[in-house]
């Protein structure tokens, strides 16, 4: 055993110094990037007159679970955004997978007489858009999808970028033979579809899925532009709104029996901070896991047929 | 004209897969391409619609190309959104393929998954987020970095309203959101290169370094000039949330935050110049698409299952 380590580090060449830097700088790299979360999650557990006395510590005097208390007392806001934002989330990511994967099949069999038109149809989208005003136009005033969910939904449904990782994933991953077999058996397109190609296809699917999951969670941009009803405010876009001012939550409270005194006395920056801690952390627990599939679609989305 | 219809009701059951999408790529893709004709209207709002907007607004020509082009804003976005995507393509790229070369030569692999697994974190972050951890570094009273300065006695810096520093905090930000995902391209096709080009070269007496600049570095070369390739195509489009979020959308700061997206932004929702406006977000298209088009094409010339298209 102890033989087979040393050719695997003999056949690897580093020498155990060059090891070690190397361990350093990628170590203190991914430090950075997940050390500003943990920093804020600290800020959120200072206690806030603390905070204003010291400023942003990384090992505050005193801690305190304040902010998180606030937060969920007076937090009707913040579990209407997250309703929002879940909502959103799942009904556009199971829109958006239902309308891409069948759209993808469709260009992906050879015995669609148009599948060449769709696939430029699709294509296209990517070279040439009308830009951020012109579909601003089409949403709100011909689509008149302003404050509704519709326009955190449907804006980011579809995507030809994905039809094309799907496209290739479908032809790599469905043998022919099965459709014919299954056309064979007297299956018709939709059914061989439905119970062949998908089942056959769920690693793509579910990259594809989480992928989109991903966007409609952390989406703002659409929130920005097309919700001003405050219960229709997504999470990301309620925590742009209050950056400037805690007000947001009170003015939009329907618990408003806090009283004046009460208000003054509001953990400002640390309720904030915890704000931003709740909204991150689905994304910190799921994020592995997501990690496995992105790296997958990755590799996926570099193949083409 | 029956061969037509005959075609399409054998062709019915994918026909019907693709609609839900073609109309999806109609209202949103191609509709707003005709919206584009608000770029040569003086652009009035009317309650009666999309297509009554359009059709009364009255023709103006050249007129909000003459004008934007004629004051300082076009120039300052332009200028703005080139540099930093060059800087964000090239410093992103090394930083990127030297991090991949990095993980991939660690003895512990666990190590380098763990690494990886947080080096990849800020990617799956919005940027409305990204602004708020920027923020607690930058506060003017309470943030790190002022706290570091006193420790030094140095005065405190007022980081929101101080333009010089942003160049620098821009391309930090963008970067530590995107390397790790970027290395993650570039370490899976270093696993695809042949091991046993490296134990032919060990057997010369190849040190790490050769092996790194005679096998790794050309055998990345493919995906290294597409990646690239492929961002220079989009070198007119920046990401509006790095320009909007992480500076606070503040006003001092617009000479060097300004890109074309923010500023098409601001003409709709904040000063209300559509015309001008949609004229900054048809040139930023059309430069765009040319680029695309240009790389696409040299993609294909290197690498033919490489282009998009």
């Amino acid at each position: 055993m102890a033989e087979l380590t040393r050719k695997k580090r003999d056949f690897h060449n580093v020498s155990r110094g060059s090891n070690v830097v190397l361990n350093i700088i990628a170590g203190l790299f991914s430090f950075i990037c997940v050390f500003p979360f943990l920093f804020v999650v600290i800020i959120s557990l200072t206690d806030e007159k603390t905070l204003a006395t010291d400023g942003y510590r990384l090992f505050p005097a005193k801690w305190s679970l304040e902010a998180y208390r606030f937060v969920f007392q007076s937090g009707d806001t913040l579990l209407r955004s997250y309703g929002v934002t879940i909502l959103v989330t799942v009904v556009g990511t199971i829109v958006s997978l239902i309308m891409i994967s069948l759209y993808a099949y469709a260009i992906s069999r050879k015995s669609f007489r148009y599948r060449r038109f769709f696939s430029v149809f699709a294509i296209l989208t990517m070279l040439f858009n009308g830009g951020m005003i012109p579909t601003y136009m089409v949403v709100s005033q011909l689509l008149g999808l302003k404050d509704t969910l519709w326009a955190l939904i449907l804006p980011l449904a579809m995507n030809a970028f994905y039809i094309m990782i799907l496209r290739t994933f479908y032809s790599t991953s469905v043998p022919e033979a099965i459709i014919e077999s299954g056309r064979i058996d007297g299956a018709g397109d939709f059914y061989i579809f439905l119970r062949i190609v998908l089942p056959l296809s769920l690693p793509g699917l579910a990259t594809i899925g989480l992928f989109s999951t991903l966007g409609y969670w952390n989406d703002w941009f659409n929130a920005l532009l097309y919700i001003e009803n405050p219960s229709l405010v997504p999470l990301q876009s309620m925590l742009m709104r209050i950056e400037s001012s805690i007000q947001f939550i009170q003015q939009n409270s329907a618990n408003s029996s806090i009283s004046m005194a009460a208000l003054q006395s509001i953990p400002q920056d640390t309720s904030r901070m915890a704000m931003v801690v709740l909204a991150t952390l689905p994304i910190i627990f799921a994020y592995p896991f997501f990690q496995r599939y992105f790296v997958q679609g990755l590799t996926v989305g570099a193949v083409k047929e | 004209m029956g061969a037509f219809f005959k075609n399409l009701l054998k062709n019915k059951v994918m026909l019907f897969m693709v609609l839900p999408g073609a109309i999806w790529f109609f209202f949103f893709s191609y509709l707003p391409l005709v919206g584009t004709i608000v770029a040569f209207k003086q652009y009035r709002f009317s309650r009666e619609g999309f297509w009554a907007s359009i059709a009364k607004s009255k023709w103006v020509g050249w007129d909000n190309f003459k004008f934007l082009f004629s004051t300082n804003d076009a120039y300052v976005i332009t200028r703005n959104t080139l540099l930093y995507n060059l800087a964000f393509i090239f410093i992103g790229l090394v930083l990127s393929v030297a991090m991949a070369i990095l993980l991939s030569q660690l003895v512990n692999k666990t190590m380098a998954k763990v690494y990886q697994t947080g080096m990849f974190l800020p990617y799956f972050l919005s940027w409305v987020i990204v602004g708020y951890f920027a923020f607690s570094f930058l506060s003017m009273d309470r943030g790190m970095f002022n706290q570091i300065l006193g420790w030094f006695g140095m005065e405190p810096v007022q980081w929101y309203s101080d333009p010089k520093y942003w160049p620098y905090i821009l391309i930090f930000v963008s970067l530590w959101k995107s390397i790790g995902y970027n290395s993650v391209v570039y370490l899976a096709s270093i696993m695809g290169i042949d091991k046993s080009l490296y134990e032919a070269a060990m057997i010369d007496g190849a040190s790490k370094w050769q092996q790194v600049r005679s096998i790794t570095l050309p055998m990345l070369s493919p995906i290294i000039i597409i990646m690239t390739l492929l961002a220079v195509g989009r070198i007119f489009y920046a990401d509006f949330g790095l320009f909007y979020q992480v500076p606070r959308d503040s006003g001092t700061l617009y000479s060097v935050t300004n890109v074309i997206d923010t500023y098409v932004y601001r003409g709709l929702k904040t000063t209300g110049e559509i015309g001008m406006s949609t004229a900054a977000g048809l040139y930023q298209s059309v430069v765009g698409f040319v680029l695309v088009i240009v790389s696409n094409f040299v993609v294909r010339k290197i690498d033919k299952d490489s282009a998009l298209f």
